[in-house]
C-alpha cells in the first residue's frame, strides 16, 4: 500500500520537521562543548592524568622501590610490617602493587608536589586513593608516572579496586598527608 | 528454488497482525527466546547472590563464591541472556517484519546449537572454580582454556546468526516482499547486526591468542593491548544492544499505537551515527590507564565529537514524540501530557517500553557520558558507579524493553496467552523500580569512592593483616539500599519469567478470533510495524518539554561533577 509516490520512498529523501532540528542543532552544539570542555580542562584544569609512562620489568620497578624505600623509611606502620617513607618533596616516589599488597606506605607534605610512579609485580591492580577518590589503572610491566599535590592532610587508603584473586578485598595500602 | 506451494506450505498468516509468518523462523525465534529467558534467570539469580554478599549487614556469599558467582552473573545476563534474545530480534525483524522466508534456517540451528554449547562450557568452566577472572578476564589473570572456548563458541554462533540475517534482507529484497527503504524496526536491527560483526571480530581476535596463551602455547599477551581490543569487544556489544533495544521501542509503539516515526530520515540518521562513530568505544575503559595518550583518549572517548551520543539523544526525542503524535492522531489531544496520560500503561509492552525509554536516557544515558569524560573518570573508574550506569543501560534499558516486546511475541509467535495478567500489569514496575533503585544507590555509593568487584566493604580481613580503611557511613546505607532495589528487581525479575515460562508451557493456546475478542495489537499496528513512512504534520508540546527536561538534568549533572573533580589532590 503505497502512501507516497516511489521517489519519496527513499529515507534519505525525508522532510525534516523543525523540532527534530531544533533538537538537533541542541545536541550537537552541547556534544562540541562536552569535547571541548576535556580540552579546555587541560589547560585551565588542575586534575589531568599525566602521559607520561616507560615499560619497565617488574623486577627493575621493585629495585628501584626498595632503593627508595632504603633511603628515606623513617619506621613501620603499625604491625603490618609495611615500612613507610618519607620522601623529600618534589623527589621520585614508587608505589608498587603485588597481590596482595601496596608497598610501601607514603608519608607526603600537604602542599608539595611529589612524582609518584606506579607499577604492578604480577596481575593489574587498581588504585584507589580514599577518601579523595581517585582512580588509577595499574599494569605489569608498565610505569605510570605522575605528579601528586595533595591538598588536605590526613590517612589515606589505597584500595585495590581492580579483582585480582582471592585476596583482593585484603590489599590496601596507606598514604599519609602532614602538614 | 521449491514451487509456490511449498513456499505457501512453509507460512501461516498471523491472525492479529496480518502479516505472513515464515515457520522455520518462527520456531528459531522460539528456541532462542526460550534459552534467553533460562539464562536471564540463572543470571539474575546470581546478581541476586552478588547484591546480597555486598549488603553489609547480610554478605551472604563467601569470599571466593562470590568471586566465582559475580563472573558467572557477567556471562549469564550480558552476553547469554542478552545475545539469544538479540538472535529472535534479528529473526523476527527480517523474516516477519519484511514477510519473506528466513534465509538457511537449517544453519540457524546450527548456529543456535553453537551458541548453546558454548554457552554452557563456558558455564561448566566458572562453576569448576578455576575461572574467577569475572566477565572481562582481563590477563595475565588466566582462566581455563574452555572458559575462552566457551564464549568463542558461543561469539561464532551469534555471527552466524548475524549473517542469515544479512542472507534474509538479501532474500526479500530480490524476491521483492517489500516496497521502497525496509522498516524502520528492521534498519534498527541492521544496524544492530553490522555492530556485532565487528564486535564478534574483536572478540575473535583476542580471545583465540588468549586461550592458546592459557593453554600454554603463547608466551605473553600485553595487557593494555589486550584491554584496547578486548572492549572493542566488550563495550560494541552495548551498542548492540542500544540499536537493538531502540528498535525494540520503535517496534512495541507502532504495534500496540500504530506509531511511526516522526521522520524516517532523523530516526535512520541516528541509528547510522551509532554504525559511524562508535569503533573506539573500548577508548572509555582505558581512561586512567598508562601509556595512551590524551589526545586519543579524548577523541575516541567521544565517539569522535560525541556524534553517537547525539544519536541516541535524537531518539530520545523521536521515540517519544512517536509515541505522542499517534497517540494525538488517535484523539486523545488534551493539553501538554493528555496522551501520555491516556497511554496504555496497563498494557505490561508499553510500561516496559516506556519506561526503559525513561530509565536508560535520565540514568544510563547522562552517567555512561559523565563517566566517559577523560578526566572525570578518574574520580569513577572501577568504582561502583561503573555497574550502577550499566545496570541502568543494559537491565532498566535493554532488558527491560527485551521483556516489554516478549509480551508480544509470546501471544503473536507461541500463539498462547499471557497467564496471571493482573501480574504481568504489574511485572515492569516492579522490575523497573528495583534496578532504577540499584543504578541509584550503586552509582551514589560510587561517588563515595566505593569499590567495584569487592568482597569486603569493611576490609575486616585488611586489618587483621595491618591496614585497614573504611568508607563514609553514607556508603553502606547506600550498599544497603541497593541489596533491597535488588530484592525488588529480583522479585519482578522472577515474576517475568515464571509468567512467562507458564504462558508458553501452560498456557491456554491463542485463538484465531482471539484478535477481536482480546485485542492485543493496535488498529493499524501490524501495518506500521511492518512497512516505511514518516508521521505527517507535528504538535509535540509533551514529548519537547520532556526533552527540555532531560537536557536541563544532564546539564546541571555534567558540571556538577566537573565540581567533584576540582576538589580531589591536583594531579598533572
Amino acid at each position: 500500500m503505497a502512501i507516497f509516490p516511489p521517489e519519496d520512498r527513499l529515507w534519505w529523501k525525508q522532510p525534516l520537521h523543525w523540532q527534530e532540528l531544533t533538537w538537533l542543532a541542541v545536541c550537537l552544539v552541547w556534544a562540541l562543548t562536552m569535547f571541548f570542555t576535556m580540552i579546555v580542562w587541560h589547560s585551565i584544569g588542575d586534575q589531568n592524568l599525566s602521559n607520561e609512562a616507560y615499560q619497565i620489568s617488574p623486577d627493575k620497578f621493585a629495585e628501584r622501590t626498595e632503593a627508595m624505600v632504603e633511603k628515606y623509611q623513617v619506621r613501620e606502620e603499625g604491625d603490618s610490617g609495611i615500612p613507610v617513607v618519607r620522601p623529600p618533596a618534589e623527589s621520585e616516589v614508587y608505589m608498587l602493587a603485588r597481590t596482595y599488597q601496596w608497598w610501601p606506605v607514603l608519608e607526603l607534605e600537604k602542599g608539595k608536589s611529589y612524582r609518584l610512579h606506579l607499577s604492578s609485580m604480577d596481575l593489574q591492580h587498581g588504585f584507589s586513593l580514599q577518601p579523595t577518590n581517585i582512580n588509577v589503572q595499574v599494569h605489569p610491566g608498565y610505569e605510570l608516572v605522575m605528579t601528586v599535590t595533595p591538598n588536605e592532610t590526613g590517612e589515606f587508603g589505597v584500595i585495590c579496586n581492580e579483582f585480582c584473586g582471592i585476596g583482593h578485598h585484603t590489599m590496601v595500602g596507606r598514604i599519609h598527608v602532614v602538614e | 528454488m521449491a514451487d509456490s506451494t511449498a513456499v505457501s506450505a512453509n507460512f501461516r498468516t498471523c491472525p492479529d497482525t496480518g502479516l505472513p509468518v515464515h515457520l522455520p523462523a518462527q520456531n528459531l525465534i522460539k528456541a532462542n527466546a526460550v534459552f534467553a529467558v533460562v539464562f536471564l534467570l540463572i543470571g539474575g539469580i546470581q546478581g541476586l547472590m552478588v547484591a546480597l554478599t555486598r549488603w553489609p549487614a547480610v554478605q551472604l556469599l563467601p569470599d571466593d563464591w562470590f568471586y566465582l558467582v559475580l563472573t558467572g552473573h557477567g556471562l549469564n545476563v550480558l552476553l547469554f541472556w542478552i545475545i539469544f534474545f538479540e538472535v529472535a530480534v534479528l529473526y523476527f525483524a527480517s523474516a516477519i517484519l519484511l514477510k519473506c522466508r528466513l534465509a538457511t534456517p537449517k544453519l540457524g540451528w546450527v548456529a543456535f546449537a553453537l551458541m548453546l554449547v558454548g554457552a554452557i562450557l563456558a558455564n561448566i568452566a566458572v562453576m569448576q572454580g578455576d575461572s574467577t577472572v569475572m566477565f572481562t578476564s582481563y590477563v595475565p589473570m588466566r582462566a581455563e582454556p574452555h572458559f575462552y572456548l566457551g564464549i568463542i563458541l558461543f561469539a561464532v554462533g551469534a555471527l552466524i546468526a548475524c549473517f542469515i540475517f544479512f542472507g534474509t534482507l538479501v532474500i526479500a529484497k530480490d524476491e521483492k516482499t517489500y516496497e521502497g527503504s525496509i522498516p524502520l524496526v528492521t534498519f534498527g536491527a541492521m544496524t544492530a547486526a553490522i555492530i556485532a560483526v565487528f564486535t564478534i571480530a574483536s572478540g575473535a581476535i583476542i580471545l583465540i591468542p588468549t586461550m592458546l596463551w592459557s593453554m600454554g602455547l603463547i608466551g605473553d599477551i600485553d595487557p593494555i593491548m589486550y584491554k584496547v581490543i578486548w572492549w572493542a569487544m566488550g563495550h560494541s556489544s552495548q551498542q548492540i544492544n542500544v540499536s537493538a533495544h531502540v528498535a525494540v521501542w520503535y517496534c512495541i509503539a507502532a504495534m500496540l499505537l500504530g506509531a511511526k516515526p516522526l521522520s524516517e530520515k532523523v530516526s535512520r540518521l541516528a541509528f547510522l551515527m551509532y554504525i559511524l562513530f562508535l569503533q573506539l568505544a573500548s577508548a572509555h575503559h582505558l581512561l586512567v590507564e598508562p601509556g595512551i595518550s590524551s589526545e586519543w583518549k579524548i577523541f575516541n572517548t567521544s565517539y569522535a565529537l560525541y556524534l553517537a551520543v547525539v544519536g541516541s539523544m535524537i531518539h530520545g526525542l523521536s521515540v517519544p514524540g512517536a509515541v505522542e503524535a499517534a497517540q494525538r492522531r488517535r484523539g486523545f489531544t488534551q493539553g501538554y501530557f493528555g496522551w501520555l496520560r491516556k497511554a496504555p500503561w496497563g498494557n505490561p509492552a508499553f510500561a516496559a517500553m516506556f519506561t526503559s525509554l525513561v530509565y536508560f536516557g535520565f540514568l544510563g544515558g547522562i552517567s555512561g557520558v559523565v563517566m566517559g569524560t577523560e578526566q572525570l573518570n578518574l574520580i569513577m573508574h572501577n568504582t561502583l558507579y561503573v555497574p550502577g550506569h550499566f545496570h541502568a543501560t543494559v537491565v532498566a534499558g535493554t532488558t527491560l524493553a527485551f521483556m516489554g516486546i516478549t509480551y508480544l511475541v509470546v501471544p503473536l509467535i507461541f500463539r498462547k496467552e499471557i497467564r496471571f495478567p493482573t501480574l504481568a500489569k504489574w511485572q515492569p514496575y516492579l522490575f523497573g523500580v528495583g534496578v532504577a533503585g540499584i543504578s541509584v544507590f550503586m552509582m551514589g555509593a560510587g561517588t563515595l569512592g566505593v569499590s567495584r568487584r569487592h568482597w569486603d566493604s569493611y576490609f575486616t580481613d585488611a586489618a587483621e593483616m595491618g591496614l585497614s580503611f573504611s568508607y563514609p557511613d553514607t556508603a553502606f546505607l547506600m550498599m544497603s539500599l541497593n541489596g533491597l532495589s535488588a530484592i525488588l528487581a529480583a522479585l519482578g525479575g522472577g515474576l517475568f519469567c515464571v509468567i512467562i515460562v507458564a504462558s508458553v508451557f501452560f498456557g491456554k493456546k491463542r485463538e484465531d478470533n482471539a484478535a477481536e475478542t482480546n485485542p492485543i495489537i493496535g488498529i493499524g499496528g501490524g501495518e506500521a510495524v511492518s512497512s516505511y513512512g514518516s508521521e505527517g504534520t507535528l504538535k509535540l508540546p509533551g514529548t519537547m518539554t520532556l526533552v527540555a527536561i532531560f537536557f536541563t538534568a544532564f546539564f546541571l549533572y555534567y558540571w556538577v561533577n566537573w565540581k567533584y573533580l576540582s576538589e580531589v589532590w591536583p594531579l598533572s
